[in-house]
């Protein structure tokens, strides 16, 4: 995988959460997203600018999964979850806590792992 | 503008044929709906074809030319990719077609090949159509994805697993008598809440089988079905779609899906009906989940409500308005491309009374289908009436 072209600013992205400046695009109107994007679908501003994302979300829904792709076949079972972090929600793996434990409302912070199956970049929440 | 008729449908056995191309799969399908219908091939104007994952399962793209050649019809193809809404959204540019006149006689239709590739090669396959970066990079599957809006569904409104349970307990109990079904037989509440663990609230009878199988329906323009004599009582009377953002971190809620409230809204509209009209549903349950979300879009049920709607009987057979009495996607199967246009020869088959099932409402003369793609980021809604 290593000679896989980078995926522009998702990659970008991901190298911003792995130097702690994780970010967010928000557009004139307060709409938040992720890159890339060049308009934004809710209001159709096009003047978006990053924003520093709050380095606190918390889960706002989770499953555990057992019936893993091949590309997660190492890492089943594991817990993916969508975090809020206020103007974006984040999709990520959590990681340092017991599945059992992980619960709506944990509050996680965002940082970058590896997959135990492949060893690519992935978003990863651990509890705060 | 009128209504178009379905003059015929085919179905194929559902289930686990990995053998099976693709290409055979339409053909069986679609020769029994040109078969049904009693319109010649010659006069097929276009084929309307869904399919999702062809690319992945059979290393098989362009399949429109490739399907119309193995149904005998000569005439334009086009293949239609809304994940599992594919077949929907090929039915709505069919009915979109024949009533502004531009087209007699379409043949619509989708197949899938899926158990070919196994477990985990469906599995990943079927993931695909969820956001590649943000999500299937994340260790979403698609199971997982249900289990996300689950487990927001719980945390909003309530409900239990057991509540699940009963849904697909229903839907098999439905397939039991359909010879198209691939599970067909009888599961109680504690087998489903006994099953392994898929992702977490959702066990495997919470999910629908991995499929084979296809569909093809052929639909006419009222004047054609009336030259020709046709026996198509059952008409499409409204057609409806929604779309919502791709990923569900995106989505306004996780345990609404506003693109099937879109869709059902413009459908109910399109056909001039409210939702307290509809006799009879078939859902896209691909997780038991899924068909409480359905039924709330659909307003067939408040928000919340839906959830208890097996489990007290209202959407049995035996209950005030039945739903999924094919077995739905959860007992009759789910070949991805092809379950838009099973659900509308279902809806057909229990209007014009020729369904297994279709004595569970005699008087219906309403009928809706609801296809969903993805996390539902894509959805059509489809009515269905007949003159009784």
């Amino acid at each position: 995988m290593t000679d896989r072209a980078r995926d522009g600013e998702f990659d970008d992205w991901l190298d911003a959460i792995a130097e702690d400046e994780p970010y967010y695009i928000e557009c004139s109107n307060g709409h938040g997203w992720l890159p890339p994007r060049r308009v934004c679908p809710e209001c159709g501003s096009r003047e978006l600018a990053r924003e520093p994302l709050p380095e606190a979300g918390e889960i706002a829904t989770h499953t555990t999964v057992q019936v893993a792709t091949p590309q997660f076949e190492d890492d089943a079972p594991y817990v993916t979850a969508i975090a809020d972090f206020g103007p974006v929600s984040v999709t990520g793996l959590v990681r340092g806590v017991e599945p059992d434990a992980v619960a709506v409302g944990t509050v996680v912070g965002i940082e970058i792992g590896e997959r135990a199956t492949t060893g690519e970049r992935a978003v990863v929440f651990r509890p705060r | 503008m009128t209504a178009p008729r379905v003059a015929g449908a085919g179905v194929t056995q559902f289930g686990s044929h990995p053998e099976r191309t693709g290409r055979d799969l339409f053909a069986e399908a679609g020769l029994a709906a040109l078969d049904q219908s009693g319109v010649p091939a010659a006069d097929v104007e276009a084929l309307y074809y869904g399919n999702f994952m062809g690319e992945l399962a059979e290393h098989q793209g362009h399949q429109g030319p490739l399907m119309a050649e193995m149904v005998g019809v000569d005439a334009p193809a086009t293949r239609f990719e809304a994940a599992c809404a594919s077949a929907g959204a090929a039915i709505r540019e069919a009915v979109r077609a024949v009533r502004s006149g531009e087209a007699d006689v379409i043949m619509v239709g989708g197949a899938e090949r899926m158990t070919n590739i196994g477990t985990a090669g469906a599995t990943d396959a079927l993931s695909i159509a969820a956001d590649d970066l943000y999500e299937i990079r994340a260790g979403m599957t698609f199971p997982g994805a249900y289990a996300l809006m689950a487990r927001a569904y719980f945390e909003e409104y309530g409900g239990t697993r057991e509540d699940l349970a009963e849904i697909a307990v229903k839907n098999h109990e439905h397939a039991l008598v359909n010879d198209h079904a691939q599970l067909r037989k009888e599961i109680s509440v504690e087998d489903a809440l006994e099953a392994p663990m898929v992702a977490e609230p959702l066990g495997l009878y919470d999910a629908c089988p991995i499929t084979d199988g296809a569909a093809a329906a052929i639909l006419t323009s009222e004047s054609y079905a009336e030259e020709h004599g046709l026996d198509a009582p059952v008409r499409v009377s409204g057609t409806g779609q929604g779309g919502d953002n791709l990923a569900l971190q995106d989505r306004a809620h996780y345990a609404q899906t506003p693109a099937a409230d879109k869709a059902a809204e413009e459908a109910y509209a399109d056909a001039g009906i409210d939702a307290d009209a509809v006799d009879v549903a078939e859902v896209h349950d691909c997780f038991t989940i899924a068909e409480v979300l359905a039924l709330e879009s659909l307003s067939l049920f408040e928000r919340g409500e839906a959830i208890t709607a097996a489990r007290d009987g209202t959407t049995t057979r035996h209950g005030d308005l039945p739903v999924n009495l094919s077995g739905g996607l959860k007992a009759k199967g789910h070949p991805v491309g092809a379950t838009g246009v099973a659900q509308l020869a279902t809806i057909s088959w229990v209007l014009d009374g020729s369904h297994p099932r279709a004595d569970a409402v005699p008087d219906a003369t309403v009928g809706v289908a609801h296809n969903a793609g993805g996390t539902v980021a894509s959805t059509t809604v489809h009515v269905l009436e007949v003159e009784r």
